[in-house]
């Protein structure tokens, strides 16, 4: 097994020391609550020559975003960093870069979005984002942000879509815990030297890129950038095997916890999976069959191998850190049901809103949870859709 | 449907808006949808070349450092070249395309 150097860092400095060991040609970013850390402490490690990277401080995040497509067109390896409004602003270029099949890299920590402003942590800002082709990778502590972001590289250059790999803002980017580090040469020869297929810096090749497509062009384009997500799923899991063969962590396109021989299940993205896994080692001190589900990537959505999951369960809650403003099931849910519905699965289904603009999410209330599971499994009613921790 | 037939599909379309191959804009007719077109006036021109250098589709066909006719599968028929023409009287006169077009078949590539 590689060597590993087992150090104390927060999310943003696990996310800056990734991008440290990948030595990216470009990174353009611009700063912002919580993510500002990510790209400060890599601008250093390029004022110190540490990184061969050139760095583009820009105006705005619509502009990181487009200096990043630029530099991923030219050829480069780009990478950048922003949260919540900066991701909003990008918006218009997220969408280009992936309709021009461009593998950037970006560390996304998960904030909500204004209004009212608030700087901490809910999946607003990324689920607002979810249409826009990129692939989406959650976290959970900092040791997988590490991970995904290394992972990331290979997967968006293999499958040649771009990839988000996301933290919950302060609580794993400003939260500070024991991760391992791998070694510099090994990380370099994961990802390996870029090759980039069609660059416009390729002489011997010239291409154009980004030519007007109209009724003629468009939908066979789209429907190329369909398949290219859907065929990321076996490189995302390709990806992730070589990185548990050599580095000995695992990861998949979910996390089952305790689920398997479970009645009861929460599924639950990011940071809370960590909280969730308490409180079922806990209730299940007690005889509760709980369990967790976590999905890693959101998109593209593991439909069929979720709904497989889940088959066996007596009651389900969906917790969704946002809330999509369809007056009814938040954004995880939403893809749970359909899930289920195709497979023919017709089982209790709970959904939780939860935790936005960083309202704290405890062990009681996600055990509360379980037991209104309990309940709803003993043929109890249960709301289709509940905000857990709202002040009446 | 022919259409449909004859333009590739997705899967035999290159990837993410690629278009091989450099030069491109010149298989790309946009004199098509023009509206008025330059008539050029051989007798008062200069060859002066400032027509050559403004013009924004390189239409402004040139031989042997002279100006010798419009490309009109290119022009748009923005008219910058007569705006500009130094000389008096203007050795380029923007005419609609309705009306020029019996006069202009030689005056440009077709």
């Amino acid at each position: 097994m590689a060597k590993t150097n087992i150090v104390a860092k927060t999310g943003n400095e696990a996310m800056a020391e990734a991008m440290r060991q990948i030595n990216p040609d470009v990174v353009a970013a611009y700063p912002i609550t919580p993510a500002t850390e990510i790209v400060q402490i890599f601008a250093g490690y390029v004022a110190d020559g540490v990184v061969d990277t050139e760095f583009v401080p820009v105006e705005s995040e619509h502009s990181a975003m487009s200096a990043c497509i630029g530099s991923s067109a030219a050829g480069g390896r780009t990478m950048t960093g922003t949260s919540s409004q900066g991701l909003a602003l990008m918006a218009e270029m997220l969408f280009i870069a992936a309709g021009l099949r461009l593998p950037i890299v970006l560390a996304d920590v998960n904030r909500t979005l204004s209004s009212p402003i608030n700087i901490h942590c809910d999946h607003s800002d990324t689920m607002m984002i979810r249409d826009a082709g990129w692939v989406q990778i959650f976290s959970e502590n900092a040791q997988e942000a590490y991970d995904n972001m290394i992972q990331a590289v290979r997967i968006a250059e293999t499958a040649r879509v771009p990839v988000i790999v996301t933290t919950d803002g302060f609580i794993i980017s400003h939260g500070m815990e024991r991760i391992e580090i791998l070694d510099d040469q090994e990380v370099k020869k994961f990802v390996g030297e870029y090759k980039p297929k069609d660059y416009l810096l390729n002489f011997d090749k010239i291409v154009t890129l980004g030519a007007l497509d109209l009724t003629d062009y468009y939908f066979e384009h789209k429907r190329q950038q369909i398949e290219a997500l859907r065929n990321s799923k076996p490189v995302i899991l390709d990806t992730a095997k070589d990185f548990a063969e050599k580095f000995g962590r695992s990861y998949g396109l979910f996390e089952k916890y305790k689920l398997d021989d479970a009645e009861l299940a929460i599924v639950a993205m990011g940071s809370t999976a960590g909280t969730a896994k308490v409180a079922i080692d806990e209730l299940r001190d007690k005889g509760m069959k709980v369990g967790l589900l976590k999905p890693r990537v959101f998109r593209p959505f593991p439909k069929e191998e979720i709904a497989e999951a889940l088959k066996g369960m007596k009651a389900i809650a969906v917790m969704d850190r946002s809330d999509a403003m369809t007056g009814h099931e938040g954004p995880l849910c939403l893809e749970i049901k359909a899930a289920l519905y195709d497979k023919g699965i017709n089982k209790t289904l709970v959904n939780y809103i939860y935790g936005l603009g960083g309202r704290e999410i405890r062990l009681d209330e996600i055990e509360a949870v379980y037991k209104d599971l309990a309940d709803a499994a003993r043929g109890k009613p249960q709301e289709n859709v509940n905000y857990l921790g709202v002040r009446e | 449907m022919i259409e449909k037939k004859t333009k590739p599909g997705w899967k035999t379309l290159p990837e993410g808006d690629v278009i091989a191959g450099g030069g491109t804009a010149q298989e790309f007719k946009t004199g098509d949808w023009r509206s008025k077109r330059p008539i050029f006036i051989p007798e008062k021109c200069i060859h002066c070349l400032t027509c050559w250098v403004y013009c924004p589709d390189s239409a402004i066909m040139v031989k042997d450092g002279k100006v010798i006719g419009y490309d009109y599968d290119h022009c748009k028929g923005c008219g910058i070249c007569e705006h500009e023409c130094p000389v008096k009287g203007k050795a380029i006169t923007m005419s609609l395309e309705r009306e020029a077009k019996p006069e202009c078949k030689e005056g440009g590539k077709k």
